[in-house]
């Protein structure tokens, strides 16, 4: 059994409620004519449908709650959209550019 | 609804695969605000001949280049050093820097700060924190840097970063003298609540060349720490992102230097000259524009030292026809310079440079001998070592 302090790896699911970071910033870079996540020595560049994800990452919908909105918007079956939606969250979780 | 894709480049200096969109304006800007330090690290990355005190740029200069970089569409600015939180004013450079849009990184080596700076740099806007150690064993940390005590400090000063909920990187020089501690380095980073550990082979430039013999991992050991970061970035997915610098003595290929030269980075020593590289001013052929003369967007896309080795047009052979050529640039133009005499030369870390079989040999050499006392780096200690 590890420690309660032991750091653990989040696992994200359609319950997971996530946001960014406080020194995570989304923004866009007007020069560049994209959008982009500003990271710890990272730059991330997200394409329009993952900046759409990420906006919604507010720390109160749940990722079931946005993939449903994306489902809505781009009449695409939920099931298919969460998929996706989970791993690309997954990723960036695991980079550290979101928490719960 | 499309794929959902988010590219990820590192904008670290000795990183490749920044995007062509990135070459109208740098991604990250070096400002070494000061060669002030009180460590005395024999690998230090500061030219040999360090700048004084009294030709340093002023505050208002520097505020000038924090609101030029965000003109320019700069995105991150890392101040370092020299020991950055030796300029009294680094408040007030920070506070620009955050207003001008830029995300700042402050790479420290911590033993000057106190906690009340640290809060009101937090306050301002700084956005990281990168800390070094020398070692994990405070004994042999203190030896590395010179500085006694050092090793303790730096622990509260992690301590504090993550009281004040800042992120918080580790960067962990790594040598012949501390090797042997790369796995309590991984468990010392993922204590602290580090977000993110730099485990960087030391680059042979400047004071590092000097020290090559006293440095030098053996083959066998630096391919163990190889396998040691491959294990723990997989074992801490989620908890703990690990970059790795291998030191290009035993590679194959060159690294991509500065991402290619005049590319993504751009660097201001502490006395406004602009470089495409911290270590550019080894090559004697190169003219640097100063901050105080000419903008710095200017400077970027015309200066002379930028032109030089923009792009590809440069190259001689084997980089001229080599498919590797957008990949790594043909590596390092100081490294060629120092050891063909020709910046133009592909680096002697690729394999297919003439020199490199006899570059390898000197590794094998230096790093099976006993090792030489350090020229510990300090003002004038470089000359009298000679």
């Amino acid at each position: 059994m590890s420690e309660p302090n032991t750091p653990k790896r989040l696992i994200v699911t359609s319950e997971t409620v996530l946001k960014l970071p406080r020194h995570i910033k989304l923004r866009h870079d007007a020069g560049r004519g994209r959008w982009i996540l500003l990271a710890p020595e990272r730059v991330f560049e997200p394409d329009e449908t993952s900046v759409e994800v990420l906006k919604l990452c507010d720390g109160e919908r749940s990722v079931g709650a946005i993939s449903a909105i994306l489902a809505e918007q781009y009449q695409a079956p939920v099931d298919v959209i969460t998929a996706d939606v989970i791993e690309m969250l997954q990723d960036l979780t695991d980079k550290g550019a979101l928490k719960s | 609804m499309s794929d959902t894709t988010v590219q990820e480049t590192k904008t670290g200096e000795f990183n490749a695969s920044i995007d062509e969109a990135c070459a109208r304006a740098p991604v990250g800007l070096l400002a070494e605000l000061t060669h002030r330090c009180p460590l005395q690290c024999p690998y230090c990355s500061n030219p040999v001949d360090l700048e004084r005190v009294n030709t340093e740029l002023s505050t208002e200069d520097w505020k000038s280049v924090m609101r030029q970089a965000g003109e320019l569409g700069i995105l991150q600015i890392h101040l370092s050093g020299g020991e950055p939180t030796a300029r009294r004013d680094l408040e007030e450079i920070v506070e620009e820097a955050a207003k001008a849009g830029l995300y700042t990184n402050l790479i420290t080596a911590g033993v000057l700060l106190k906690r009340e700076r640290l809060e009101k740099l937090c306050d301002l806007g700084l956005d990281h924190v990168q800390l070094s150690i020398q070692d994990v064993k405070p004994e042999n940390a203190d030896r590395i840097a010179a500085y006694k005590g050092g090793a303790a400090k730096k622990h509260e000063v992690a301590k504090w970063v993550k009281e004040l909920d800042m992120p918080l990187t580790i960067n962990a020089p790594l040598h012949r003298q501390n090797i042997d501690s790369l796995p309590d380095i991984i468990d010392y980073a993922v204590k602290v609540g580090a977000g993110r550990l730099e485990v960087a082979h030391i680059q042979y430039y400047a004071w590092a060349l000097k020290n090559r013999a006293s440095l030098m991992p053996t083959r066998e050991a630096f391919m163990k720490t190889a396998e040691i970061v491959n294990a723990a970035k997989e074992r801490l997915k989620g908890i703990l992102v690990i970059d790795f610098v291998v030191p290009d003595y035993y590679a194959k290929y060159p690294k991509p230097c500065m991402g290619g030269w005049g590319r993504g980075i751009i660097n201001v020593t502490p006395s406004g000259k602009v470089l495409p590289c911290h270590a550019a001013e080894s090559l004697p052929h190169l003219q640097f524009d100063n901050v105080r003369d000419r903008p710095l967007a200017d400077i970027w896309l015309n200066g002379q030292a930028f032109q030089m080795y923009r792009g590809t047009d440069w190259m001689k052979e084997p980089c001229k026809s080599c498919p590797r050529k957008e990949i790594d640039f043909g590596g390092c133009r100081c490294q060629a310079m120092a050891l063909t005499g020709d910046a133009a030369n592909t680096d002697p870390a690729c394999s297919l440079s003439p020199m490199h079989e006899e570059w390898a040999k000197v590794a094998h050499a230096e790093s099976h001998t006993e090792t030489p006392e350090f020229i510990y780096r300090r003002m004038g200690s470089a000359a009298s070592a000679e």
